[in-house]
């Protein structure tokens, strides 16, 4: 401890300013001298109740928000945020398109403000809803929500072909609305989905809801491709928003219906990954599975994450530097349109039974045609990826992302 | 999504997180007897309104009154197609000490240049005799009147909401409603 605390002026930031700075320099300005106070304040005040020093601290990046409205909807293109909770819901058999319409509405509201740190309309713990931490609220629809409004669905919206090495479990699985709501702080996920969910009733039961995590932010420089749980570099190979790629294979038209100009295609896929059987294997051996070094996320024949592997590369006796059966090698295709964007998260929940773990990955992907992109991808790991000894598809489930909306609109007025 | 003018729609965009419901006036404006005198719901305005959905019976409708004007305004009235009958409700306690819903006597008063929240639990609007049920995302109409007869309307989303339950002076309890 180098710093009197005494020497450190308190800085507060009102309800207000945290609101209405938002991202915006206001908070930047201010955020930067708090949080040297905070870091100090904590540390003067140890000993004391940590509510008292808490509430002196002002808020450093719980005030940043993510814009709601727009072309394309929040939550896909968004620097991933720290935490997710992906729910999927079911619809209740009376729901029709007009129900749909009004159920939209009340979700949109409540995202809209929500997302600036806002509490929503009848929020009874508005409280919570005032550090966004880059809060962001994604719908998606099922093949079982569109058939309602009686519209064209694209082809893809259904369940994934099965895959033989899938083990899918119906708790994991499908459901009509996708909500996927993001932020870097787990209270804030928590009580936007809490205020989503009570706006559903009406409508919807919750069919699965998945949480998952990445690094807290500000742990690692923003851009880090994550770690899962295996500890390797997952996701180096993805789309980079913002590329002519990314516009053509997330956003492109594909052959999807007109409603869906602006959206995209999503597919959740829940990984188990059995970690007791991954400690049996030894770092070469678990190098080899994935085609890639443990510390850099390097292929085996290069040195950065970034280089492009070279799969003629020979070991001394012959054998490619990149094995015929790596994760990394079955995973690439020679045809540039079957990539997808990633925005994975890992999950860690509570082991059962004689199991040491029940951790995995869910795996997320955008793109603009499920089945043109996906699941060739997927059928070339499924028929041979050393990663399959120790990773087990458990949930599937394909929504179709509606295009973003303006202020006077809401997500799925091009649908319904 | 909701009423709301072309020049109050950049303000939405703007703020993106206020839901501003300007009223569109109608009565003393028009009125001869009041001339070119500005009236009096013309400084007000409604934001955040919601109403609680119900199947029959009664329901809530809430939001804040905002007066931008110099002189306070009262709201002496309330009126909308949702139900027969809309009281000016505040939650107060009775003689034996319990909190209880009743009229407010002389109307809400929204003072100069502030504004006056209604809530669950505190001053609210509340709808008797509804004339449908009131589904969750319906857009429901409302108008208020006021003292000097100008009068405002503004419409409200309604929304699911398990509490706004307490009890009614006279005896009546309003039922969790989905």
């Amino acid at each position: 401890m180098t710093g009197d605390p005494r020497q450190v002026a308190p800085r507060r930031l009102s309800r207000r300013h945290l609101l209405l700075g938002g991202a915006a320099a206001g908070i930047g300005a201010a955020g930067i001298g708090a949080a040297g106070a905070i870091g100090i304040d904590l540390a003067g005040r140890a000993g004391q109740t940590s509510g008292q020093a808490t509430g002196t601290a002002a808020p450093v990046a719980g005030g940043d928000t993510v814009a709601f409205y727009g072309t394309h909807q929040a939550g896909i293109e968004t620097v991933p945020q720290s935490h997710v909770t992906y729910l999927a819901l079911d619809l209740a058999d009376a729901v029709d398109a007009s129900a749909l319409r009004r159920m939209m509405r009340i979700l949109t509201d409540d995202a809209a403000r929500l997302s600036q740190g806002a509490g929503a309309l009848a929020d009874t713990e508005p409280e919570l809803a005032v550090v966004p931490a880059r809060l962001t609220v994604t719908f998606g629809f099922g093949a079982g929500l569109v058939a309602r409004t009686r519209r064209p669905a694209p082809h893809w919206l259904k369940a994934l072909p099965p895959f033989t090495i899938d083990r899918l479990d119906a708790a994991w699985s499908d459901g009509d609305l996708l909500l996927q709501v993001n932020s870097d702080d787990p209270l804030t996920v928590a009580h936007a989905t809490r205020m989503l969910v009570k706006d559903t009733r009406s409508f919807a039961a919750v069919r699965w809801v998945q949480s998952g995590f990445r690094r807290a932010r500000g742990s690692e420089k923003p851009g880090t491709t994550m770690r899962n749980l295996f500890g390797q570099v997952d996701g180096t190979v993805t789309l980079a928003p913002g590329s002519p790629d990314f516009e053509r294979l997330v956003w492109g038209a594909a052959d999807n219906p007109a409603w869906l100009a602006g959206g995209t295609g999503f597919v959740l896929r829940r990984i188990a990954m059995n970690l007791d059987k991954w400690d049996g294997l030894d770092r070469s051996g678990r190098e080899a599975a994935v085609g890639r070094r443990l510390d850099t996320g390097a292929p085996l024949t290069g040195t950065r994450e970034t280089d492009q592997p070279d799969f003629d590369a020979k070991t001394a006796i012959g054998f490619p530097v990149i094995p015929e059966f790596s994760h990394l090698r079955r995973a690439r295709s020679d045809n540039p349109d079957e990539r997808i964007f990633r925005r994975g998260y890992n999950y860690d929940e509570t082991p059962t039974g004689a199991t040491g773990s029940n951790s995995g990955l869910l795996f997320a992907s955008f793109q603009a045609d499920v089945d043109r992109q996906f699941v060739p991808l997927q059928k070339r790991l499924d028929t041979l990826d050393l990663l399959n000894q120790w990773t087990t598809p458990i949930g599937s489930a394909v929504f179709a992302i509606p295009p973003g909306c303006g202020a006077g609109g809401y997500i799925g007025d091009t649908l319904f | 999504m909701r009423n709301i003018t072309a020049p109050r729609l950049l303000a939405v965009a703007a703020a993106a997180l206020l839901a501003l419901t300007g009223c569109a006036t109608t009565g003393a404006a028009t009125s001869p007897t009041q001339g070119t005198t500005a009236n009096a719901a013309h400084s007000l305005s409604v934001t955040d309104a919601w109403v609680k959905s119900a199947d029959q019976g009664m329901s809530g409708a809430f939001g804040t009154l905002t007066n931008a004007g110099s002189a306070d305004l009262t709201v002496v009235s309330a009126a909308t197609p949702a139900a027969s009958m809309v009281e000016l409700h505040e939650t107060a306690a009775n003689a034996a000490g319990d909190m209880v819903m009743r009229k407010k006597d002389g109307g809400f008063v929204v003072p100069a240049g502030g504004s006056l929240t209604l809530a669950p639990g505190a001053n609210h609007l509340m709808l008797m005799g509804l004339t449908a049920p009131i589904s969750a995302g319906d857009e429901v109409a409302f108008t208020l009147t006021l003292s000097d007869g100008s009068t405002c309307d503004f419409t409200a989303p309604a929304k699911a909401f398990s509490g706004a339950n307490e009890n009614y002076e006279g005896g009546m309890n309003t039922e969790p409603s989905k």
